[in-house]
């Protein structure tokens, strides 16, 4: 995790191929017309850190709002980071020049939410998708037509659709035209901002299986973001889970979903709808009280503690939690992590009593 | 009698392109008190069904015929004055998007008033202190001073709360959510729906719910009508339809659900795209796409028929029972270990 990374310049620790240190986004907040003061900032992305390996998929979930796509941009370069570090295949990006990043967008990839604003209307599908390949001069007239047509057919569409535009496909035919633009130039890593997430459930699921063959075939590594829980387990190796700008848990996917430790993951799965109502009558979410805080002006120490239902005062308000270990890559930033999971609602409020239960179980079974 | 009774309800467009059959034969019924939900991929037609009901459709270039019998009163021939009268007041409606649905210029407060001074006779004073209560009853922190502020002074959930508020401002007798939480996040859904449930229980309400969750519907509907291209492909308790679905499109919406028991590579996807309504495919809709399509799907449309164990149970299906039990099995033994790792986790 972030305490360990020491990467020297060129060589990348191991086989991570993203690492993102401290990772900050401000947007500063002015007063005034002609003498512009900043007055405050939107802690947007607040000291954000993890690393992605070769070849996996990290998931990210959070509530709207919670930084996500920020992060995503900012990894992306599409905006320039406050501070913090971006280090890809070894390289230190974050200040690297426009004409310096040129050759390392090819290897950088994205995949955007909205499939009807993100391809231009105007332009036609095989430009749409060529136009990377141009940019980087990948190539004769030809070589790009042939290879245009080669990505419409990896991602199912119809070759000889080459000259539609946008307009002409329905929204998960779009997503795959998002996702041929992204694979035209063989990146390494392609970031996945809610990809599915406007899309129908049973055409979310072809593209969830299409980004999961073309991870196999190519050896692409993602980084997936989406409020979904159910699709981010069914996608990620690992997760991050974020609110109002940190990372609040951190682990490899089964340690999350099975045993999560802050309360702010046992919310959100607990949160999440059952299909099948004899079962779902049986359970007792754990809901929330309160919307998300504005990251103008988080609150104090840990941003959880006004809606946590283990709120210490004293200790949540004051000092604020680091990621702390729970073995085998599972962080959590929490004083008071939950003992086991499920609990009920009492023991969820109640760290004492759950610990004291807990500790009765553990030797039972 | 039903509080709503639906009968063969048929809605078309006339469009450029030639006559869309939005809504084709549509029946069902919701009683006092009860949920129904409407699930279905976008462009099947739940939401147009509703908008029918209410007659909310353009009049110009809409073509109605069926027969949706509120309290006995037929909304579909009523005068507009009546429909005017039963609308906001005993039948009320929440639209999926909240920031398009409230004014953006007025006071939430002043749009809530609005509704009440429409349909009671009462002074604006009692009608002000009518939608704090309402306010207050939705769970809108700080209500008193809220009530002042603007739909854009809101967050998405809250903005939700306030449209259930004016939904509910009159008590009515039937509320038509249409995709009241997709907008939102998984914690604030979960918010919403305890709080219509809630008042459903308060206020004795029938709700009808249209979503494509088919998690939501579990949670919160008694009966469930799954719809494909404009028709009823599956109608029953559910109980019934989540645990024996008898319809492949069922089978692939909820096999489409990515599982949290995990570990499956792939996941069922229907292949292909829903048909145009212009010209639908003969012969059974969805024939298509269906993984067990037989000759007898191209040519004949199935009729919508009770199952032989469960007559309130109704599908669209020619395939025979035997070969239904075996793939709804199948397809039940992972979601229904999906389903149990999740409770034990809640």
């Amino acid at each position: 995790m972030a305490t360990q990374v020491t990467t020297t310049n060129g060589t990348a620790a191991g086989e991570d191929l993203l690492v993102v240190e401290d990772l900050e986004k401000h947007f500063p907040v002015t007063r005034g017309i002609v003498f512009q003061k900043q007055v405050g900032a939107v802690r947007a992305v607040d000291g954000v850190s993890f690393r992605v390996r070769e070849g996996e998929t990290l998931g990210v979930v959070g509530e709207s709002g919670c930084g996500k796509s920020t992060m995503a941009r900012c990894i992306m370069r599409l905006i320039d980071p406050t501070g913090g570090r971006v280090v890809f295949r070894g390289r230190d990006i974050t200040n690297l020049s426009r004409a310096d990043m040129r050759p390392i967008r090819r290897e950088l990839m994205m995949i955007f939410q909205d499939p009807y604003a993100s391809l231009n209307s105007r332009k036609r599908v095989g430009f749409i998708v060529a136009e990377a390949l141009e940019v980087h001069k990948l190539g004769t007239d030809a070589e790009i037509k042939r290879r245009v047509q080669e990505l419409l057919e990896v991602v199912g569409l119809n070759p000889e659709h080459y000259n539609r535009f946008p307009h002409e496909f329905s929204g998960g035919q779009r997503q795959r035209i998002g996702v041929a633009r992204a694979l035209a130039v063989n990146p390494k890593l392609i970031v996945c901002d809610e990809p599915v997430s406007a899309l129908d459930v049973s055409v979310q699921a072809q593209i969830l299986n299409l980004l999961k063959d073309l991870q196999k075939e190519f050896g692409l590594t993602y980084i997936f973001i989406a409020h979904d829980l159910n699709v981010v387990r069914h996608i990620s190796d690992r997760v991050a889970v974020m609110y109002l700008g940190k990372i609040k848990e951190y682990a490899p996917r089964n340690q999350l979903y099975d045993a999560p430790k802050h309360p702010y993951t046992g919310a959100l799965l607990s949160a999440v709808p059952i299909p099948n109502p004899e079962l779902g009558r049986l359970r007792k979410p754990i809901v929330l009280e309160g919307d998300v805080p504005s990251p103008l002006n988080p609150p104090a120490a840990c941003n959880f503690h006004p809606r946590c239902p283990r709120f210490q005062p004293g200790h949540c308000d004051v000092e604020p939690p680091p990621l702390y270990p729970f073995g085998d890559g599972q962080f959590a930033a929490c004083h008071y992590p939950l003992e086991r999971w499920p609990l009920n609602e009492d023991e969820m409020r109640n760290p004492a009593q759950a610990a004291a239960v807990s500790g009765a179980t553990q030797t039972t079974p | 009698m039903s509080l709503l009774d639906v009968r063969e309800l048929r809605t078309s467009f006339r469009t450029d392109d030639g006559v869309v059959k939005a809504v084709d034969g549509v029946s069902f019924s919701v009683e006092k008190g009860q949920t129904l939900g409407i699930v279905g991929e976008s462009g099947c037609g739940k939401s147009v069904t509703c908008l029918t009901i209410m007659g909310l459709n353009n009049r110009r270039n809409t073509i109605t015929s069926g027969e949706a019998l509120f309290n006995g009163e037929d909304l579909l021939t009523m005068s507009s004055r009546r429909l005017r009268e039963i609308r906001g007041n005993d039948v009320a409606m929440i639209f999926q998007d909240p920031m398009t649905s409230l004014n953006p210029v007025h006071k939430i407060g002043r749009q809530l008033v609005e509704a009440i001074l429409l349909h009671r006779d009462v002074s604006k004073k009692v009608a002000q202190a009518r939608a704090l209560e309402l306010l207050k009853a939705v769970g809108i922190p700080r209500a008193d001073r809220r009530i002042d502020d603007y739909p854009h002074q809101f967050s998405g959930g809250m903005r939700q709360r306030v449209m259930i508020a004016m939904a509910l401002v009159n008590d009515p007798d039937l509320l038509i959510a249409d995709e009241p939480t997709t907008a939102l996040d998984v914690t604030t859904q979960a918010q919403i729906l305890t709080l219509m449930s809630r008042l459903q229980q308060e206020f004795g309400s029938a709700i009808i719910i249209i979503t494509h969750d088919l998690g939501v519907v579990a949670e919160v509907a008694h009966e469930v009508v799954v719809m494909y291209a404009a028709q009823i492909v599956e109608r029953g308790t559910a109980d019934s339809i989540f645990s024996r679905p008898h319809h492949p499109y069922t089978w692939g919406l909820l096999g489409s659900l990515p599982r949290l028991d995990a570990d499956v590579e792939r996941l069922v996807q229907i292949p292909g795209q829903p048909p145009s309504l212009l010209n639908p495919p003969r012969g059974c809709r969805f024939h298509p796409r269906c993984p067990y399509v037989m000759d007898i799907c191209r040519a004949d449309h199935p009729d919508l028929l009770p199952v032989t164990a469960d007559p309130e149970h109704l599908q669209r299906c020619h395939l025979d029972e035997e070969t239904k039990d075996r793939e709804a099995e199948k397809l039940l033994a992972g979601t229904l270990a999906q389903a149990q790792a999740q409770v034990r986790t809640g």
